[in-house]
């Protein structure tokens, strides 16, 4: 009896470590951030606690063009994720024959760079007198004024960019482990390729796809790397709104606010998504 | 993993945290759990951020708190100095040795452990809040902090040592009259300064093809898409200040408006490329920018090492900021500070600084040491000393030191006005 209730109590303790991670460094930082979103004052007199439903308000108030925007750019680059990753992911899986983990490796290796490094060298590269433009502008193909950098197309390529492998490798797995005999069962049915691709490969791969949206969606929308760094005028994404009013304007429930509307959108355009794809795995995925 | 229908994927997500640990469903039991989650909530809400200033004395009872700290004070033979990276000389063959800080030691018996570890105020200011809201040591006996708003709230909160004015004889005989009782700092009750800066309009003069003399030159439409300007709350909206023809220290709120549609006006011309935060040397060099608000020492700093920009201080009046030597009011070692600061206050010593920092030195009277010993290097030494002297950017003459203002100081009150006003501009 007592070996029974401790076998099925184990899982439990096992998982305890987890558990008390996530209350330590989510639940309770989250909780009090959330506390600190409805309380007034500055850092010289203090913060109390108001309930000030308002600074919510005001911050959307204030910044939706900036919160749209980021969701936008969020959307574009995953989309553009998704169009780059899937023929690579697939043109792996199923013709990458013994070299699929250097092809992989060669995916993930401008990543071993750090993330400011590989998004700084966009900017010498396509600088307004750089290797890109330069020729292109002698060439007389773009007008002398022309430029990249500083403009909403630099800043959705470098989410684009800087995301890639969060999508790669989640499609990859998934289109790895199609059983090549379907295929070749769709193939003996008279099913064309494009058959086999709609009605197999596309379905099996929805997982993946799901997992790799998530992924890229979710960081795109909320990083300010990009935009600081090839950003210009107009270029402002909530996470640059968000690090100013907490470090440079010390207004701590502004930005913890603002932090709440981001998290919210996020999560209900993430579950409406699961509801839309609407597949079980999905929606454990989501919840796991 | 096994999956349970849940009615809405929404609802899904609080039944998913509480999944191994209950049923699926949502019983009245978690229902009370939930209630528990939010009742912990309540408890914390009641804690806010604690901070808010300790009240501090004032008027003539400021100046006797400040005498009885230091008489009750005993001369220690430490100490510790937190200041920016490559701002302060460093020997010819060892780039962490600092001969001015050596010639202390030498003098005062005093060691001197020299960190470069003030990367931005912003960031210092949130390493070294939370010590001295709990009265804690920092670690640091003397820290270098831009004026400004972290200046404004370190002394708010009441987080600095009052000086001893007794032992400032070489602040007061040598000290320039832009950094002597500055607006920030009334009679340099907390601080001394460093070194000073301009921020002006840095401009390849073969892009902009005419020389650049206003604050109005970057409203130029010639240079749509190549202007350059700062995205910060305190040299954006002081310079716009100084171009509207206003002296941004006694700016009212009306001035702000006028600043603010000043700087408008030009955004929304689609003149700039980009508000930098502090990275537009490299687009300027490049040429992606033929014109930008620029800090002189930068411009000195880019020239020197191959770039031919001009730096000029507009003839509406320029900010001046200054970075300020001060006491943390938890210092272990405040009178090896005290003496450390006016020890830079002899001109040698500071000739020295200056030789290798390039920004504006706050004792004029080190350009004779200076001038000597260019007369004395040879070679390459010898021209980028004689450079120094003569350069407008290290010594500013008179006639360009009446143009510079000091930032506006501004009370809690009027931060979030200044905010809102500003922010949205080069937040866009």
């Amino acid at each position: 009896m007592h070996g029974r209730w401790a076998a099925r109590l184990a899982p439990y303790w096992l998982a305890l470590p987890g558990w008390l991670w996530l209350v330590l460094f989510f639940v309770i930082p989250t909780l009090v951030m959330l506390s600190i979103s409805t309380q007034t004052g500055d850092i010289v007199n203090g913060f109390t606690q108001t309930f000030h439903w308002q600074n919510y308000v005001d911050g959307w108030n204030q910044f939706s063009t900036q919160f749209i925007r980021s969701i936008m750019y969020g959307l574009i680059a995953t989309v553009l994720c998704l169009a780059i990753s899937f023929p690579v992911a697939y043109w792996i899986a199923f013709y990458g024959g013994k070299n699929k983990s250097s092809l992989l490796f060669l995916i993930l290796l401008p990543f071993f760079v750090s993330f400011v490094i590989r998004t700084q060298s966009w900017n010498f590269i396509l600088s307004d007198n750089g290797m890109v433009l330069t020729p292109l502008k002698s060439w007389g193909l773009v007008p002398q004024d022309f430029h990249i950098l500083a403009t909403d197309v630099a800043v959705i390529g470098g989410l684009t960019y800087n995301f890639l492998p969060f999508m790669v490798l989640p499609i990859y797995v998934a289109l790895e482990r199609i059983d090549p005999a379907l295929l070749e069962a769709s193939a003996d049915l008279y099913g064309s390729k494009v058959t086999a691709l709609r009605r197999i490969v596309l379905p099996l791969s929805l997982p993946g796809v799901f997992a790799g949206v998530l992924l890229t969606f979710v960081p795109a929308s909320a990083d300010y790397v990009n935009s600081t760094i090839l950003g210009g005028t107009n270029t402002t994404m909530i996470g640059n709104v968000i690090q100013t009013e907490f470090f440079t304007n010390l207004d701590y429930p502004t930005a913890a606010a603002l932090s709440f509307i981001l998290m919210a959108g996020l999560l209900i355009g993430v579950f409406a998504y699961a509801r839309a794809l609407g597949t079980d795995d999905a929606l454990d995925m989501a919840g796991a | 993993m096994s999956h349970n229908p849940v009615p809405d994927p929404v609802a899904a997500l609080p039944a998913d945290v509480l999944r191994g640990l209950t049923s699926p469903r949502l019983s009245r039991r978690d229902a009370l759990r939930l209630g528990g989650v939010s009742g912990l909530a309540l408890a914390l809400a009641a804690c806010g951020v604690s901070g808010g200033a300790q009240a501090g004395p004032t008027g003539s009872a400021a100046v006797d708190a400040a005498a009885a700290f230091w008489a009750k004070q005993t001369p220690t033979k430490l100490m510790n100095f937190a200041n920016w990276p490559l701002y302060i000389d460093v020997s010819a063959t060892n780039k962490s040795n600092h001969p001015s800080i050596d010639l202390f030691t030498k003098q005062t018996g005093i060691k001197v452990t020299y960190s470069e570890v003030i990367q931005a105020n912003d960031s210092f200011f949130g390493q070294i809040q939370p010590q001295l809201a709990a009265d804690q040591s920092i670690g640091y006996d003397l820290m270098v902090i831009t004026n400004g708003i972290y200046l404004d709230k370190l002394r708010q909160l009441n987080y600095l040592q009052a000086l001893d004015q007794s032992k400032m004889t070489n602040f007061n005989q040598n000290a320039s009259p832009l950094v002597k009782s500055p607006s920030y700092d009334r009679g340099n009750q907390f601080t001394m300064a460093w070194q000073s800066g301009m921020t002006g309009i840095g401009y390849n003069p073969k892009l902009t093809g005419r020389p650049i003399t206003s604050w109005q030159d970057l409203q130029d439409p010639a240079f749509k898409g190549k202007i350059g300007m700062f995205a910060d709350n305190q040299d954006l909206p002081n310079s716009a200040i100084c171009a509207i023809g206003v002296n941004p220290e006694s700016s009212t709120q009306a001035d702000w408006q006028n600043a603010a549609n000043w700087l408008l006006k030009q955004r929304d011309a689609g003149l700039v490329r980009k508000y930098y935060a502090q990275d537009y040397i490299a687009p300027l060099s490049a040429g992606d920018l033929w014109i930008s608000m620029a800090w002189s020492g930068d411009i000195f700093q880019a020239n020197a090492s191959g770039a031919s920009l001009e730096f000029v201080i507009p003839k509406e009046g320029a900010p001046i900021w200054t970075d300020n030597m001060c006491i943390p009011k938890t210092a272990v070692n405040p009178v090896a500070a005290m003496t450390y600061m006016d020890f830079v206050y002899q001109p040698q010593i500071a000739a020295m600084l200056a030789e290798s920092i390039n920004y504006v030195t706050p004792v004029p009277a080190a350009v004779t040491y200076i001038t000597a010993d260019a007369a004395n290097a040879t070679g390459a030494d010898k021209a980028s000393l004689q450079a120094l002297v003569t350069s407008p950017l290290i010594f500013p003459p008179a006639s360009e030191t009446a143009l510079l203002h000091h930032y506006r100081v501004l009370t809690t009150a009027e931060e979030p006005v200044w905010n809102k006003l500003f922010e949205p501009i080069y937040q866009a």
